[in-house]
């Protein structure tokens, strides 16, 4: 006849991969998706840049010229104080007034330098109170110190330096906002990136039987072939689309300078993002394969992957709702070393600064290790139960039938 | 061109016993008809023959060696439950599933723009599947069977649902195939198809094959049976040793030479009949009966329900 007939295993498994990605890219929902969670990670990064940005401001206190004297012992009271001031000269009590009333300064400061009065619209923000009481007693200070002989100078001086000693018995506290969203966005991106691959891979399973066509494909390729095909096209398909988002995740943070590159290292935390997707896909779309050959109609799908997906639901919820307030929570730690949980909990943990290497290599271990288990239990459950049309098959049936 | 051998195949569902030692060959160059009642396990032995389902005992051979998935790759099948991924274009599923028989992307490209024209759906190459007639997407199913030019093909119910032309193209294709020496199996409850196109034709029931042969060893019956149109047979059977009427109707009458002897009117006796017939009157026709595969397969189909010997009152006269 007149061509080659010899398809290796990594040929067939090649060419099922190559349709399942040539498929994804035409989907549009897919596209879609994916654009729209990128829009989300940057968006998501430029909303928080803005948020943190339009913080405190300074606040505009006027000093008349019989005030000016005043102005610097305001700011440096307010800088002792965390309040931030920033001073402005107006021409008279007038003028001044006339700011305060249209909200341009917060306060200001008529009367002498020895007497002042401080003139605000409605009241003085908690802020500048503080500052204003401090300067008071300040001035209450001096006075009673020149009344008793003392030099002033000197008993501020004194005042400045003086501080407590203060003795660590805690541990430090390290909660730093930065760890927390990377966290955060670490745990969420992980868990809807796999959760969605395997899904497509429960449906691309389940549309191959309801159309038939896989009493096709298994007269010309084993069913463990077909099943790696899908696997390592729609994984790799994913693995492109967590690493868009992941990218334009870091290049957000990095390029609106949203994180301190000093005490996080968000590269480390995006490539074990990357080889956690790996992992946990490989896992679940491996169970995802075999549950899916189950039903014959994509409505069952649902229902015949529940328990898969509760098993991702539980380490998921720890990880973004109990790890980035508590990283060394015992429930945490020991989830993240536990197979089919660690590809959800291990990287939230990596990003929150709270595993160490050693750690993370175990756990990945432990996965790793797994997977051939995964793999022969999916190919028996898929084999027997993937041309048996109809009625869903029973778990037990798939893994009983020779 | 090699042989393929279906030897004592035998599978259980269950408690269903759906194969119990079936057992035919089809031949280089042969169309082979596989007919039977439903669940008599026609789609059983074809899948059992692509290895997409695993026979309990018995064995498939091709080319005197047990079949594998290398020689599987090379036939062209087409599955009773047709499939086709819905959303995706004709002419990329062509050659995806070609590729997957092993065929370069440029020959499987070239055998999908022949065969789509062949067939007569070159101008739907670019839509989905799903938006095809039922008729064109039996159509592409055929492609998908022809594309990487198989050395057997074997057709699940290729007719069902095709239109007249269809029938026409179908068959074409299939004795062209078969001219070219590729052996060619199919199911069909099509009687009259399979008689006119099939050079050997296999009956299963429950499971185990009841005839198989070519068409005039089939048709061939035991005892003679002749048809005259002349004088009612009642008024000149009697004259005919060895004989009785099957049926008698007006002028036509239908009769049986009981005793054992040649066939295909071999023996001569029949002139006893035609003598007989003409001392009673003028005959219009004598000729002998052969039933049609439509009738034989009732015969068969229905030998158990009918206590033996009964059955032949069932035959009519045909054509």
């Amino acid at each position: 006849m007149s061509t080659g007939t010899t398809l290796t295993s990594w040929g067939a498994i090649r060419l099922v991969a190559g349709r399942e990605i040539m498929t994804r890219l035409h989907s549009r929902s897919f596209v879609w998706l994916t654009v729209i969670l990128v829009a989300a990670v940057v968006l998501g990064g430029v909303v928080l840049n803005a948020a943190s940005s339009s913080g405190p401001t300074a606040e505009r206190v006027g000093v008349t010229p019989q005030t000016a004297a005043l102005a610097e012992p305001i700011t440096a009271t307010g800088s002792t104080l965390g309040t931030e001031v920033e001073t402005v000269d107006v021409a008279d009590d007038a003028a001044g007034e006339a700011q305060v009333r249209d909200g341009d300064l917060a306060a200001l400061v008529t009367g002498t330098a020895d007497d002042p009065t401080v003139v605000v619209d409605t009241e003085l923000s908690p802020g500048l109170t503080a500052v204003f009481t401090t300067l008071a007693q300040q001035t209450a200070l001096s006075d009673a110190v020149a009344d008793l002989g003392g030099d002033p100078a000197q008993v501020a001086g004194d005042i400045a330096t003086a501080e407590p000693t203060v003795r660590t018995i805690g541990e430090p506290s390290e909660f730093d906002p930065a760890r927390y969203i990377t966290g955060l966005v670490t745990g969420i991106l992980l868990f809807m990136a796999i959760m969605i691959s395997g899904q497509l891979i429960a449906q691309g399973v389940v549309e191959e039987k309801t159309s038939r066509v896989v009493e096709l494909l298994l007269s010309t390729v084993r069913p463990w072939q077909l099943m790696a095909g899908k696997v390592l096209g729609i994984g790799l398909v994913g693995l492109g689309q967590v690493a868009l988002v992941v990218v334009a995740g870091v290049g957000t943070a990095l390029g609106l300078g949203l994180v301190d590159t000093s005490t996080i290292d968000l590269g480390t935390a995006a490539v074990w993002a990357l080889v956690w997707f790996v992992v946990g896909f490989v896992s679940y779309a491996l169970l995802m394969a075999g549950l899916g050959a189950l039903v014959s109609r994509q409505e069952d799908v649902g229902a015949v992957t529940t328990p898969v997906t509760f098993l991702m639901v539980v380490p998921y919820i720890v990880g973004v709702s109990v790890a980035p307030w508590a990283p060394d929570n015992p429930l945490v730690v020991w989830l993240s070393y536990v197979p089919l949980c660690s590809p959800l909990l291990m990287p939230v943990r990596i990003a929150l600064g709270s595993a160490e290497t050693w750690e993370a290599l175990l756990a990945l271990g432990l996965s790793v290790a797994v997977v051939p288990v995964l793999v022969w239990l999916a190919a028996k459950i898929y084999s027997n139960a993937v041309l048996r049309t109809g009625a869903r098959v029973r778990l037990k049936d798939a893994l009983r039938a020779a | 061109m090699a042989t393929l051998e279906i030897d004592s195949l035998t599978k259980s569902y269950g408690d269903v016993r759906a194969l119990r030692g079936t057992s035919f060959d089809v031949r280089a160059g042969e169309i082979f008809g596989f007919v039977g009642s439903n669940g008599a396990g026609k789609t059983t032995t074809m899948r059992i023959v692509l290895g997409v389902l695993a026979e309990d005992a018995g064995e498939v051979r091709w080319d005197g060696r047990p079949i594998d998935l290398a020689a599987r790759r090379r036939i062209g099948y087409m599955p009773e439950e047709r499939g086709l991924y819905p959303r995706m274009k004709v002419g990329e599923q062509l050659v995806y599933l070609a590729r997957l028989h092993g065929l370069s992307a440029a020959d499987a490209k070239d055998a999908m723009e022949r065969w789509t024209a062949t067939l007569g759906v070159d101008a739907r190459r670019g839509d989905e599947v799903q938006k095809l007639s039922l008729g064109n997407q039996q159509r592409v199913q055929l492609a998908a069977a022809l594309t990487h030019d198989p050395e057997l093909l074997v057709l699940d119910e290729p007719f069902s649902g095709l239109d007249p032309v269809a029938v026409d193209v179908m068959s074409g294709v299939l004795r062209d195939r078969a001219d070219a020496g590729v052996p060619v199996v199919f199911s069909s409850h099509q009687l009259d198809l399979v008689e006119r196109l099939c050079d050997r034709v296999g009956i299963i029931k429950d499971g185990a094959m009841v005839e198989v042969g070519t068409i005039d060893e089939l048709r061939r019956t035991e005892h003679e049976r002749w048809v005259v149109d002349g004088p009612p047979g009642a008024t000149w059977i009697g004259a005919v040793p060895d004989a009785r009427a099957v049926s008698l109707e007006g002028s036509r009458t239908v009769v049986e030479l009981t005793s054992a002897g040649g066939v295909d009117g071999t023996s001569g006796r029949e002139q006893a009949v035609l003598r007989a017939a003409l001392a009673a009157g003028p005959v219009h026709e004598f000729a002998l009966v052969r039933p049609s595969l439509t009738e034989l397969y009732r015969d068969v189909v229905s030998a158990e329900e009918k206590p033996a010997g009964e059955a032949a009152e069932t035959v009519e006269v045909g054509a």
